[in-house]
Parts: structure tokens; C-alpha cells; sequence
């Protein structure tokens, strides 16, 4: 359905940049190189053709064992032309680093800070790269996939068997 | 402090049965369990036929605080905050498997039981329990509060330097106490 905005992607990014596309129940998906994410982006964006308005959703994938392991996906979707698509961008695990997409879409803020506390993934160029969901004093990553799943972090406790 | 408990029993036994009918709430809801909370409160079930009529604004000005809802580990300090700044003697139940126990979440955000910060004196299953469990919940907690034995009352007795037996919180047993009833009946 969306097959131009893979077709005109291709016939802008010829170096390597898009690795690969695909299709998958009729949502086109393309995964960008990691240091394109921002052109890649800004494309997408601002071409006339194409002019995806809209960030729907953006939120990351664990595939632990795999290299890259994490995956930073967006959903995009354009308001004017009724298309969307879906890019993946991996990061390795010693430096999960991937440039943040608020310059973009500032709704993109919440999510990226959602995927840094969740998964520890870092966007370079986000302006407060804070916790969203956990408390500050949480240490690590909870949706990281080797995150004991028992594991709990407790702020207040009350002492066994006191009425108090 | 309560002077009550240096007089008789029998004055005792007046004070907790005002105290039984004069619930004030304070409802701390956190999730799905709150439509129900409403229900409860709603004139179909009408929860102030029981003396528990208002809801209030501040703990401040209650004595009874209903954890509705699923609690977080996040939430744990503000629940606790909320518990100590409510007077004594102050009572609470925990509104559904996730205030009682975490329920169904067993993960790195969810508090396993409300019990974990602040004591809870009455447990309603479910997910989320019927108004008419809530209404049976109050009950129980009323005979409670009637028999001195709700945490706070315990402790303000041990405050007040009394001998409070270690195991003083009986288990409560409303199917041996409706069995007895029927057997009077
Ligand atoms: S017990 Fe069920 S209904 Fe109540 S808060 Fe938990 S999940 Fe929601």
C-alpha cells in the first residue's frame, strides 16, 4: 500500500543507507542504518511526495542474543497523504546510541524517554533524557530481557509483623 | 490518646460502637477497581447505610483509607505518607486482589500487596470484587472495630502501656460467626 514511500526512499538513499524493506500484512517496513536515522527522518518528513507529519509511535525492541541487540522502531504516518511506515534502527548493546527525533516530531519526547528507561537505549540530541515510568533511584532496565523478571526494587517496607 | 481503654469496658465497648458507624473514607484509587468503589458508593449499593458515608477530601479528615486499585512501587511512599497523616484510630481495607496481594502483576513495578507499606486490617478478593464483597468487607471491618482489634486500636493500647498479647489480631472467621448465628437462630 505504502510501496512509494519504500520506492522513493531507495531512489533517494543509495549508499548503503537503507539495509533493508520488506512488507509484512501490508505495513511497509524499512530498516535505516543507524547514522542515517536523522536524514533518513528528515526526509521522510519533508519531501513533498511523502510528508509524514505524523510520529504515531516510537518504542523499542529487545532481541537478546542477536546483533544489534536493541531495536529503536518508529511508526510514521502522513495525515495529508494516508500512508505510513514502519523503520527500524539497531543499536549495539555496548553503545546503545541512536540521534533522538524531537528536533522532528516533538512528540517523539515522551517515548524516547520511555525507551531509555526501559531499555537503556540513549538519544543523542534529546533535550531532558530523564526517566519516565520508574522511580529515579531504579537501577537498570526493566524490559531489558536480562532483567531477573522476580526482581524488585522497593522504596518503603514496612518491618515484618509491626502494627505500624 | 484515647482515654477510653483506662475506663470500663462497657465505655469502651460505646466509644468503638460510634466509632463502627461513623466511618469516614478516604478512597485512594488507582485503577480498574474504582469503577466498582463507585458502584459501592452509588445509591444502588448505597455504602452510607452503613455509616460510611463520605468520602473525604484530605486524610486528614478520615479514618478509614480504601486502597482501590493496583499499587506501584512508586506509589509505595506516597501511600505511606497518606496512612500517617490520617488520626488514629484509622482503619484499612485493601479494595481488590491487587491492593491485597499485587493480583495478576508479578513484575519489576508492581508493590506485591498494600500490606507491604501500611497494615490492612480487611482484604477483599476479587478482580474486581463485587459491591455486595465491599459491603461484606465494611461489615467485617464494623465487628472488628467493635472488638477493638484493628491494627491502630492494638497499637495505641500497646502505646498506652497495656499488655496486648502477641498473637492479638485473631483471624476473623465470618463463616464460623454466621454458623453460630444461624445454630442461635
Ligand atoms: S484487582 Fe483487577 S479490577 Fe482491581 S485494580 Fe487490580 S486488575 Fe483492576
Amino acid at each position: 500500500m505504502a510501496q512509494l514511500v519504500l520506492d522513493r526512499l531507495l531512489a533517494q538513499f543509495g549508499g548503503g543507507e537503507i539495509i533493508k524493506t520488506g512488507s509484512q500484512h501490508g505495513n511497509e517496513w524499512a530498516r535505516i542504518r543507524p547514522d542515517a536515522w536523522t536524514a533518513v527522518c528528515t526526509f521522510l518528513r519533508d519531501d513533498p511526495t511523502l510528508s509524514m507529519e505524523m510520529l504515531t509511535d516510537l518504542t523499542c525492541v529487545d532481541r537478546f542474543g542477536d546483533e544489534p541487540r536493541f531495536d529503536v522502531v518508529v511508526h510514521l504516518y502522513s495525515v495529508s497523504k494516508k500512508h505510513r511506515v514502519r523503520l527500524y534502527g539497531g543499536v549495539p548493546e555496548e553503545n546503545p546510541l541512536i540521534d533522538s527525533l524531537v528536533p522532528l516530531w516533538p512528540g517523539a519526547d515522551w517515548p524516547e524517554r520511555e525507551a531509555y528507561d526501559l531499555y537503556g537505549v540513549r538519544f543523542a540530541g534529546h533535550p531532558d533524557l530523564r526517566r519516565l515510568l520508574m522511580y529515579p533511584e531504579f537501577i537498570g532496565h526493566p524490559l531489558r530481557k536480562d532483567y531477573p523478571k522476580e526482581k524488585r526494587q522497593p522504596l518503603v517496607r514496612r518491618q515484618a509483623g509491626s502494627l505500624d | 490518646m484515647g482515654f477510653e481503654f483506662v475506663y470500663s469496658s462497657k465505655l469502651e465497648a460505646a466509644v468503638n460502637w460510634a466509632r463502627k458507624f461513623s466511618l469516614f473514607s478516604y478512597p485512594f484509587v488507582t485503577a480498574c477497581c474504582g469503577m466498582e468503589y463507585m458502584s459501592t458508593a452509588a445509591p444502588k449499593y448505597d455504602i452510607a447505610r452503613f455509616g460510611s458515608e463520605f468520602p473525604r477530601f484530605s486524610p486528614r479528615q478520615a479514618d478509614l483509607l480504601i486502597i482501590v486499585g493496583t499499587i506501584t512501587e512508586r506509589q509505595g511512599p506516597a501511600l505511606r505518607r497518606i496512612y500517617e497523616q490520617m488520626c488514629e484510630p484509622k482503619w484499612v481495607i485493601a479494595f481488590g486482589v491487587c491492593a491485597s496481594t499485587g493480583g495478576f502483576y508479578q513484575n519489576y513495578s508492581t508493590m506485591p500487596g498494600a500490606d507491604q507499606v501500611v497494615p490492612v486490617d480487611v482484604y477483599i478478593p476479587g478482580c474486581p470484587p463485587r459491591p455486595e464483597q465491599v459491603l461484606d468487607a465494611l461489615i467485617m471491618l464494623q465487628e472488628r472495630i467493635q472488638r477493638g482489634e484493628g491494627h491502630s486500636q492494638i497499637a495505641m493500647r500497646v502505646d498506652q502501656g497495656f499488655d496486648v498479647p502477641a498473637a492479638s489480631v485473631r483471624p476473623i472467621s465470618r463463616i464460623t460467626e454466621h454458623g453460630e448465628k444461624a445454630k442461635v437462630k
